[in-house]
């Protein structure tokens, strides 16, 4: 009779794995990705050595021009006699060559790791506050109504009428009108992108809005905008965070396409895009201003995408293959 | 069906009436003038500015300067600030020229987007498969200026062909099957370029349906019912995987503008996306705004078209 239940049992004990290590075993499957992911850290390690090691204690000036040392190619062993000692490289070696003002490119391209990074991911925090901020008004109170339209009909409508500028063009406008700056480039390449996060929080809060989590936390009174933020926001924000591992990638592609065109991120700031779209004119003397950032620009870019892709696989299990 | 079709086209119409005045106040709002676009030309007096100003209406309100757009948009009296040419035959004729470009390098998109993804979601995991997930990746994730230079150098040095600009200079005097080669070999390259992203995308999309499609039941029957593989797929399958891309075909026709400024500029095309850089580049708000308008009015377009079709090839859907 007092045979321990062999089901009940099972269901006491906690589960095998957590929800984060069985997402984070099968991202580890996709080589690719898991790669990926690695990847894309040491970047970010990269990018905060780079932003320490260029401004705060300069070990590698990306600023320093030596006209006598112009366009030398990568592994170069510095033996100017005309440049002063003190601005030699690091290692008396150009890793990655010299510039048509004969500047380091690897300290430029180790400045630029930060911009470019930078530029994404604000674009992308930019894109995702307002999206969240907008999908999750109209999703909440998409049924209160102001005069004769509800505040859902206000909101998407907005969206629809965001959607339908071509927004290259648009960043384009607003880019060549406003002031060039760097602070301008990362807040209109975010204020253009927020559309799908908007739609896709939305549709998450319109089925999180009737759940019994929501409902018991309305019932003790807590302030909305404390149920909106803390309680349903961390249920809906899986899939967005996922796909804005592709956004950081889509705002560095174009803010490349911007530096192409002459209205990206100015100098003396130095970005992958500008480096690539200043080097495009020695293409035939220097190919190595071309190849640098632009490959440097096609593997971060693929990385991105690729880890993106795969913990959108990981967070979503309707994606995931069967065998 | 007329009504919703009624419904729809006024929907849109009040859209595309915000459209265009919020685009309107973009553009007037931003700082930086036509009449301040050379500032250190010395010839530029205080009066020839206020002159300009006083043209173009500059000085009136926001709302008054709305209202003379869109007067002179339709009656097609609209004169670009820069040259003064009507504003609507400027960007007809670059739309001649964009729109081959368009045309084929949208017919390239499709007619090789479709095999590679079919291809790859049959063959799932294969090799093929890997191959083709890589290299689409791989193809969205590189600067499409990067490559283009990359394959203008290839180009030029191992076939010697021409692939700037829309012809080559000099041979506008050349009996007509040469310069039609001529402008085959310029059309090439750039619409080439403008496929690549767009094929890898696609293809993308065409694998993932077509594996959704691949395990229905509908799919099991039709084998069941021994049916050759090759009408299971293409009949069965490839049909009702094909529903979503219609809508993909509407979303397409605004990138004759929006998605061809870089291409346009880099093989020197005289197109409608560079003729927008130009007018950014002058201040030319007529045709800047102009433009805007046009690819709204194509978007919406696009989206209405891609809803009828939907309605018409899925029965499923009612109005």
């Amino acid at each position: 009779m007092n045979e321990p239940n062999p089901y009940l049992e099972a269901d006491a004990l906690p589960p095998s794995k957590g929800l984060f290590q069985e997402r984070w075993d099968i991202l580890k499957r996709n080589r690719m990705a898991y790669a990926s992911f690695w990847f894309l850290m040491f970047l970010l390690g990269l990018a905060v050595l780079g932003k320490i090691f260029t401004q705060t204690v300069v070990v590698f000036d990306p600023k320093v021009v030596r006209l006598s040392e112009k366009f030398l190619p990568p592994f170069t062993a510095f033996a100017s006699t005309l440049t002063p000692k003190e601005d030699a490289p690091v290692l008396g070696i150009y890793l990655l060559g010299t510039d048509e003002l004969g500047r380091d490119v690897f300290a430029r391209m180790l400045e630029g790791t930060s911009v470019s990074l930078t530029v994404g991911f604000v674009a992308v925090g930019i894109s995702l506050t307002v999206g969240v901020f907008f999908g999750g008004v109209a999703g909440f109170y998409g049924r209160v109504k102001l005069g004769f339209i509800t505040v859902d009909t206000i909101i998407m409508r907005f969206v629809d009428i965001m959607l339908c500028f071509p927004t290259f063009f648009l960043i384009l406008t607003v880019v060549a009108l406003l002031p060039p700056s760097i602070y301008n480039i990362m807040i209109v390449i975010g204020l253009t992108s927020w559309m799908g996060t908007a739609r896709f929080v939305r549709a998450e809060f319109l089925s999180l809005r009737d759940q019994d989590f929501v409902v018991a936390a309305k019932s003790q009174a807590i302030p909305e905008w404390r149920i909106i933020f803390i309680h349903m926001v961390p249920n809906a924000i899986a899939p967005v965070l996922v796909s804005a591992t592709i956004g950081v990638a889509t705002a560095i592609l174009t803010e490349s396409s911007l530096s192409f065109l002459g209205f990206g991120v100015q100098p003396p700031d130095a970005t992958w895009g500008n480096i690539l779209a200043d080097g495009k004119t020695f293409l035939f003397d220097a190919p190595w201003l071309t190849f640098i950032p632009g490959f440097t620009i096609l593997f971060v870019v693929l990385a991105f995408n690729l880890c993106g892709e795969g913990l959108r696989e990981a967070f979503n299990p309707k994606l995931r293959s069967t065998s | 069906m007329i009504n919703f079709i009624f419904r729809n086209i006024w929907q849109r119409i009040v859209l595309l009436i915000f459209i265009s005045i919020i685009s309107h106040a973009i553009v007037h709002l931003a700082p930086g003038e036509p009449a301040l676009v050379d500032p250190s030309n010395p010839r530029m007096k205080p009066e020839d500015i206020q002159r300009i100003r006083t043209a173009f209406h500059l000085d009136e309100p926001l709302h008054i300067q709305y209202v003379y757009w869109v007067n002179d948009l339709f009656t097609g009296e609209l004169k670009s600030f820069k040259d003064n040419q009507p504003v609507l035959g400027k960007i007809w004729q670059r739309f001649l020229n964009s729109l081959p470009l368009f045309l084929i390098g949208t017919l390239i998109t499709w007619f090789l987007a479709f095999p590679v993804g079919i291809r790859a979601a049959l063959s799932r995991d294969s090799m093929f498969d890997r191959t083709s997930t890589f290299f689409s990746y791989a193809m969205i994730s590189i600067p499409g200026f990067f490559l283009s230079y990359l394959v203008i150098i290839f180009m030029v040095k191992t076939f010697d062909v021409p692939v700037i600009g829309m012809q080559t200079f000099g041979l506008e005097e050349a009996p007509l099957l040469f310069r039609s080669m001529d402008r085959v070999w310029h059309l090439t390259v750039p619409a080439m370029m403008s496929a690549i992203a767009g094929t890898a995308i696609l293809s993308r999309y065409v694998r993932s349906q077509m594996l959704e499609v691949i395990h229905q039941d509908y799919m099991r029957t039709a084998r069941a019912k021994g049916l050759p593989e090759d009408q299971v797929i293409y009949r069965h399958g490839l049909r009702n995987a094909l529903l979503p891309f219609i809508t993909m075909f509407g979303l397409t026709i605004p990138g004759l503008i929006g998605g061809s400024v870089i291409f346009e500029t880099i093989f020197a095309w005289p197109g409608m996306g560079r003729l927008g850089y130009e007018a950014i580049l002058a201040r030319d708000f007529p045709v800047i705004l102009t433009l805007n308008f046009i690819s709204a009015v194509l978007v919406l377009l696009g989206t209405l078209v891609s809803d009828i079709l939907y309605a018409v090839a899925d029965p499923r859907i009612k109005f």
